[in-house]
This record gives C-alpha cells, structure tokens and sequence, in this order.
C-alpha cells in the first residue's frame, strides 16, 4: 500500500491543475444534482408547507409515509427509474436511458421526499405560532403556504442543501440509469467506483477530496447566508 | 355603518368532554369599550376567539347582525396576549395584512406611515420586527390591526406581559382607536385595568357569564356573588 501517499499527492496535482477530466466530471456531477435539486425544491417544499398547513383524510399515514419516503435506498430508486424509462417501460418513448435527464429523475425521486419532511418539520412549529394571527388578518390556506415558505427561508436553505448533499453523493442510482458513460453519464460517485475498482486510485482520490469539498463547502455556504441575513433574535 | 351589533346566542364550547364555555348569550352593541374580566381560566380567551372566529362553537351561534355583516371578516381586527411578529421588518409586518385586504400600495404606504407614527415606531420602521422590545412589538400588533381600520378590535390580555410603561401605551392606542370610532372588545384579568378602560363590563365566571353590565355599576355594586368575591379579591369557586 505504499502508492496511497503517491496517489494522494497525483490527486492534489489534479485538482490544483484543474484537469480537464477532472472538471469534466465535477461540471457533470454539479450539474445534475444542481438540477436535481431545484426541480426537488420547487416540489417538495411546498408540498411540505401545504402538509403543515392543510387539513386532510390521511394527512398522518401522508407524513408517515414521507418520513419513511427518506430512507429510501438509491439503488431501488435507479431499479424503479431504470424500468420506468427503458425500451419497454411507460417513458420508453422519452428514450432518455443512459442520459443525464433520466439520473436527474432519479435523484429527484430520491431527495424530493426528503425536501418535503424536512421542511414540513421546520414549517409545522412556524405554523402553529402564525397560524391564529394569519386567519386573523383573513389569510387562506394557500396565502399562508407562501408565508410560511418565505419566513423560514433560511431554515428552508439548511433543508435544500441536505437534499442536494443527499443527490450529489448517492451512486446507486446514478450508475443504474447514467450507466457511467464516459463523457456522458459519468459523474463524481460511479467515477470513484469505477476507478477504484480499476486501482486508478489517484483519480477517485481526487474526485473523493472534491466531492467532500463541494460538500462542506455548499453547507458552509448555507450556514454563512443564513448566518449573515438571518433576522437576530 | 357597522357590523355590529355582535350577537352571541346560547354559544357553548366543548373539548375533550369538558364545558369551556356555557351557554353564553350576548349582544355586544357598537359604542362602549367592553371589557370582559374574570380569573384566571374563566374562558375569556375562548369567548374572545369565538367572537373573532378562530374557532366554532360547539353550539349555538354567533353572528354579527349589523348593516354591513356580510363583510364581517375583513372588518375586524385582533391583538393577541404574546405579539405574532412575522419574520420581516416592521413596516413589512404592517403592509403584509394590508395586501391580504387587498389594498394598493399606494394605499398601503400612506396607512403605514399614518399608524407608524401614530404607535411612535416610525423610527423603528426597517428594522426586523423580531429585534423589538416586547413593549414595541405589542405596539406594533396594534399598528398592524389599525392599519386595517376595523370596526371592532379585539384585544386578548394585550398587557398581560408588559411593565407599566409599556401598559399605559398600549392603553393609550386602544383609547385613540376607540376615540377613532372602532369598537373595542378586550379580555383581562386586571381589575386596575378594567377600572381604567372598561364602559361596560362582561364578568365571566367558569365559562359563564355572570354578569353584564355599565362599568359604573359594576364596580359600585357587582350584582352577582363571583363578581362581588373577584372585585374584593377573594377567592370563589
């Protein structure tokens, strides 16, 4: 094992020089879970609000559900996408198999779950101190979804970049229905598996420092915006 | 023109098998600030929200029967015991139930800045309204609820957590907005207060009202036991 120190120093040659396969896959892996994210986020954070808010038959097994919902495992999810999209499935005729649009859905079924429990969390307590002076002042149900959304954005960013931390780690389903198509499909997560598996340690250490940089530097991020324009008090 | 008369008829409110509030009729009349007092779990806070409308009776009914009952809703206006401050500045707090009413931002401007100075809170105007003191917040849940220019205010123990200072300005507001020709509806349990404020009282007594009536006869000569006890300080179950 004494090419690990060789390997990590070839890993930090990568990022500091910016190598353009590197990039490559980085760009890649951003740009689905980015857009993983925000088609979660413009679904699961008002579906959290309206669960907070609206009263329904079923709105306990609904949370229930949900909470279970998170812990899904990525790999079933690429197995259920990957029947979804393929030749035979019901999307067949999209013909996105093996296409970033198909581990974008993916990613999305995996974290929009966890988008709408998390911020039905965050919005249930805010509810119930609203909730008296909002029908008060003779807001409905759908006003009061947006208010809440908009006062507890800060809380909500937290809840956006677990999800996103969530999208941008998971391999099991990005390589079921990517399929780690070199230049195509390949993203951070199946490029440290594949090279791994392979013994190309340098660059999957490489991709690995990067994946946990985006990481804590996307929650750092969150945690300095919330930090710096969060109302005191 | 007004929505009121308020008319209470034979409202009870039940939870959990428990009678919170029993068999209340009452006409609450346009004029004369009311106070309701009663201890501490009479159901003050209760009858106040069935007024209001935040919650139903479980029998009984309550209706505004006024010449402009129909837009019953939108013309009234309450300030709760702990101030619910959205997580805005505090001229936003102000405009946020002005645009549910659906007023023009012109509109809106020229009301905020009005009752802004009116409260003294136009210096405080861009802060967050969270930063404020409890006292200020207070003044802004009464900026917020004038704004709306309502025909009745409802005010649940809007002093019940404030010092002396902060009390006599909250009392002065409620007095300017009454002197404006809203009807005030208030709950305490604050005989000083009651003295202070009330033109006819409404004694509660364990979800009961026990008596009704102008605020000289009252304290001169409470009609009833519980409000004779509760006047002298003494204890009645």
């Amino acid at each position: 094992m004494t090419d690990i120190p060789a390997a990590f120093l070839t890993a930090l040659r990568l990022i500091v020089t910016l190598d353009p396969q590197l990039a490559g896959i980085v760009g890649r892996s951003l740009y689905v879970s980015l857009s993983a994210v925000v088609i979660a986020g413009a679904i699961g954070l008002p579906l959290g609000a309206a669960i907070a808010v609206y009263r329904f038959p079923g709105r306990r097994a609904a949370i229930v559900l949900l909470n279970g919902l998170m812990a899904l495992p990525a790999v079933f999810i690429g197995l259920t996408v990957y029947l979804l999209v393929s030749r035979a499935g019901p999307l067949g005729f999209l013909g996105i198999l093996f296409t970033p649009a198909a581990m974008i859905l993916a990613q999305c079924l995996l974290i929009t779950p966890i988008i709408a429990a998390l911020s039905h969390q965050v919005l249930r307590a805010l509810y119930e101190s609203y909730r008296e002076q909002l029908c008060s002042l003779g807001a409905r149900p759908r006003q009061i979804v947006w208010t809440l959304l908009w006062d507890a954005r800060f809380g909500l960013t937290t809840v956006v970049m677990a999800g996103f931390g969530r999208a941008v780690a998971e391999v099991g389903a990005a390589i079921i229905v990517g399929g780690n198509i070199d230049r195509v499909t390949r993203v951070m997560t199946t490029t440290i598996a594949l090279e791994t598996s392979k013994g190309n340690l340098s660059l999957a250490l490489a991709l690995g420092v990067v994946l946990v940089l985006v990481a804590v530097g996307v929650n750092a991020l969150a945690a300095l915006l919330s930090g710096a324009t969060a109302p005191r008090g | 023109m007004s929505i009121l008369p308020l008319m209470l008829d034979g409202v009870s409110l039940r939870r959990d098998g428990r009678v919170l509030i029993d068999d209340v009729s009452l006409t609450i009349a346009a004029g004369p600030k009311t106070v309701i007092l009663g201890p501490n779990g009479a159901g003050k806070s209760l009858l106040l929200r069935l007024c209001h409308g935040l919650i139903g009776p479980s029998a009984g009914r309550v209706r505004w029967s006024g010449p402009e009952a129909g837009s019953a809703r939108r013309r009234q206006a309450m300030v709760f015991q702990k101030p619910v401050m959205l997580r805005r500045s505090v001229r936003a707090n102000i405009a946020y139930g002005l645009r549910l009413h659906g007023h023009a931002a012109a509109v809106r401007a020229a009301r905020i800045d009005r009752v802004l100075a009116r409260t003294g809170l136009a210096a405080l105007a861009e802060r967050p309204a969270a930063v404020l003191s409890g006292g200020e917040q207070q003044r802004l849940a009464l900026a917020r609820a004038w704004a709306l220019e309502p025909d009745v205010l409802f005010l649940d123990e809007p002093t019940a957590n404030l010092d002396p200072g902060a009390t006599g300005a909250v009392e002065a507001i409620v007095a300017e907005m009454h002197g404006g020709g809203a009807k005030i509806v208030m709950t305490t349990h604050d005989l000083a207060q009651a003295r202070r404020l009330a033109d006819e009282v409404v004694f509660l007594q364990r979800g009961r009202v026990a008596e009704h009536a102008p605020a000289a006869d009252f304290f001169a000569a409470p009609a009833s036991e519980a409000a004779a006890a509760f006047l002298a300080g003494r204890l009645f179950w």
